[in-house]
């Protein structure tokens, strides 16, 4: 029997040891478009702020692949998969047989349409070849300003690599604030001032009409409002999206994301996805959905590899979440950070002057979403409590104490957790 | 599988665990050079919570399926191939706090002394048995496995 897994991040490396926990006998091959052993995308800002070194950003050792006996083909992109003869067409007209499959593609920058988007001096940042053309370009050229249109999460950690590296830059944001998909004003003011004391400019309600060049290199940005910025490079990063291209004509059903079932397995039968490109279970939404976020491809990875392997095991759902520090600013959003529904309470404590604030989100008497700047210790507790869906009404308004801990917990709960009875400790 | 199991009837709050933790995890291991020590005091892996008449000391609990393992993109989190214990490769860790974020018993601390990495028990290490479960005078934390 063949296994093949088309993606080699971390999703294809946690279903690579689910699968070889029971099944060591049969192929996995892996198929990859990219020229490395499996490596950390997140980290990939932090290698081109020199915060990581280049051989720290895979966590797998070379020996991985030999270790699990998996056949690695890598610079070959799966451009096909012919179910009738249950072949993967690579690019460069190979075929590759399959028993079961596993999508584990990741996701797509979108690149948005601008006039002279083409010019050099013009980046992505989502791979390592991207991180990898960046430096080479900060070599070659000298880079003092940019413009990193998008200031989502990839924009700002982004920035901040730049801002590492001595270059002085402008963030172009389509909303009225960074990080909307995630915080609301009050939270992203706290950064946005940080940032600005770290002359970082900012423009928000605004985006970029064109890309002008100068000697065959970017030099200058217009706005949707005229202004002009000149700049020595622009990165990209208005958002991802499920890389789609495999699926597109073929009868998987996708929609922002391949779906799948509870066993990670999609509408065709041996055929499974899981991270990036998927729409799984969400704990708390009626529909599936795409969660890019690194332990929710590890979770998936890991549930489609047992799946893959007859070990029938049922993915409990999740839920988005992400952690993040940014002008030395810790800032933390887990579950349903910013609601526009008007059925939730909401609990909040601001104090500006200190960087702080917290608000937590509760609906039907559950932590439903929670955001932390500032101040984000011992934040699992909550998460915990959103996880394992525990009634909170006897302890809301002391969500936000000092000091809140475990002691401030429903007592059952508290002592379940405790003794490790039971509750999930499986927070996605 | 090693394992400290917390009986939180016969904890006093007496917090000798917190002080054996941080003087096993400082420079010099005696108790005095670190509390009267010039250097700062490393953090302490164990966190005593007291409400009351309520107490416990808290620490790292090794999970068999941590959250915490799967939520670190560095791959810093690790588990120990002997001990099973979790431990955190501090060159590796680059303060992103996932970690944190996902722990449900709040046993990861943030040490801000220096560079931004995370700190949580590690067992001790080396010893036979961790210095808080030795040092408990009632047996609240008892040591459990090999």
């Amino acid at each position: 029997m063949e296994y093949v897994i088309i993606g080699n991040g971390v999703a294809s490396q946690s279903a690579i040891k689910a699968i070889r926990e029971s099944d060591q006998k049969n192929r996995i091959i892996v198929i990859s478009d990219e020229s490395y052993i499996s490596y950390s995308r997140p980290l990939i800002s932090y290698f081109l702020g020199n915060q990581v070194k280049r051989k720290s950003i895979s966590h797998l050792n070379e020996k991985f692949y030999e270790k699990n006996d998996v056949e690695l083909i890598l610079n070959n992109k799966a451009v096909k998969i012919d179910l009738k003869a249950q072949k993967v067409l690579l690019e460069d007209g190979k075929k590759i047989h399959f028993d079961k499959v596993l999508i584990a593609v990741g996701g797509k920058p979108i690149i948005p349409e601008i006039k002279g988007i083409q010019s050099a001096g013009v980046f992505n940042l989502l791979k390592l070849s991207d991180a990898e053309g960046i430096s080479q370009y900060l070599k070659e050229k000298r880079v003092r300003k940019a413009v990193v249109i998008g200031g989502g999460l990839i924009g700002l950690k982004t920035t901040e690599a730049l801002m590492e590296l001595g270059i002085e830059v402008t963030i172009i944001e389509l909303a009225d604030r960074i990080l909307s998909a995630s915080l609301n004003k009050k939270a992203s003011n706290i950064v946005e001032k940080a940032l600005k004391n770290d002359n970082c400019h900012l423009y928000f309600n605004n985006t970029v009409k064109e890309i002008k060049q100068k000697r065959g290199r970017v030099n200058e940005i217009v706005l949707s409002s005229d202004e002009k910025i000149l700049t020595d490079l622009v990165i990209i990063s208005i958002g991802v999206r499920p890389n789609g291209d495999l699926v597109k004509d073929m009868p998987i059903k996708h929609k922002n994301g391949i779906i799948v079932n509870q066993y990670m397995e999609t509408n065709v039968q041996n055929i499974f996805a899981a991270g990036d490109c998927c729409a799984a279970k969400d704990l708390f939404a009626e529909k599936n959905r795409l969660i890019a976020i690194w332990p929710i491809a590890v979770k998936q990875g890991r549930i489609a590899g047992y799946n893959l392997s007859s070990k029938k095991t049922l993915y409990p759902g999740g839920f988005p979440m992400n952690s993040v520090e940014l002008c030395g600013i810790p800032v933390m959003s887990v579950g349903m950070s910013d609601p526009k529904n008007i059925d939730c309470e909401i609990f909040e404590e601001f104090k500006p002057n200190k960087s702080i604030y917290k608000k937590m989100i509760i609906r039907d008497n559950q932590l439903k979403g929670f955001i932390l700047v500032g101040d984000i210790d011992r934040a699992g507790i909550y998460t915990g409590l959103i996880r394992n869906a525990i009634n909170i009404s006897s302890i809301k308004n002391k969500l936000l104490k000092n000091n809140f801990g475990l002691l401030n917990l429903p007592e059952t709960y508290r002592k379940d957790l405790i003794t490790e009875k039971e509750v999930s400790i499986n927070v996605y | 599988m090693r394992k400290i199991r917390i009986q939180e009837e016969y904890c006093m709050g007496c917090r000798l665990c917190e002080i054996h933790c941080i003087t096993q995890h400082s420079k010099n291991k005696n108790i005095i050079k670190t509390y009267k020590g010039t250097y700062s005091k490393p953090l302490s892996r164990v966190v005593v919570e007291e409400k009351g008449y309520i107490s416990f000391a808290l620490q790292c609990r090794h999970c068999e399926d941590a959250p915490c393992l799967d939520a670190c993109i560095t791959g810093a989190m690790y588990r120990d191939d002997k001990t099973g214990a979790i431990l955190c490769n501090e060159d590796k860790c680059i303060g992103c706090w996932m970690c944190i974020m996902v722990c449900p018993f709040g046993a990861i601390s943030r040490n801000l002394q220096g560079g931004k990495i995370v700190s949580k028990c590690d067992l001790c290490g080396n010893e036979d048995i961790p210095v808080c479960v030795k040092n408990c005078p009632n047996e609240a934390i008892v040591l459990e496995g090999k």
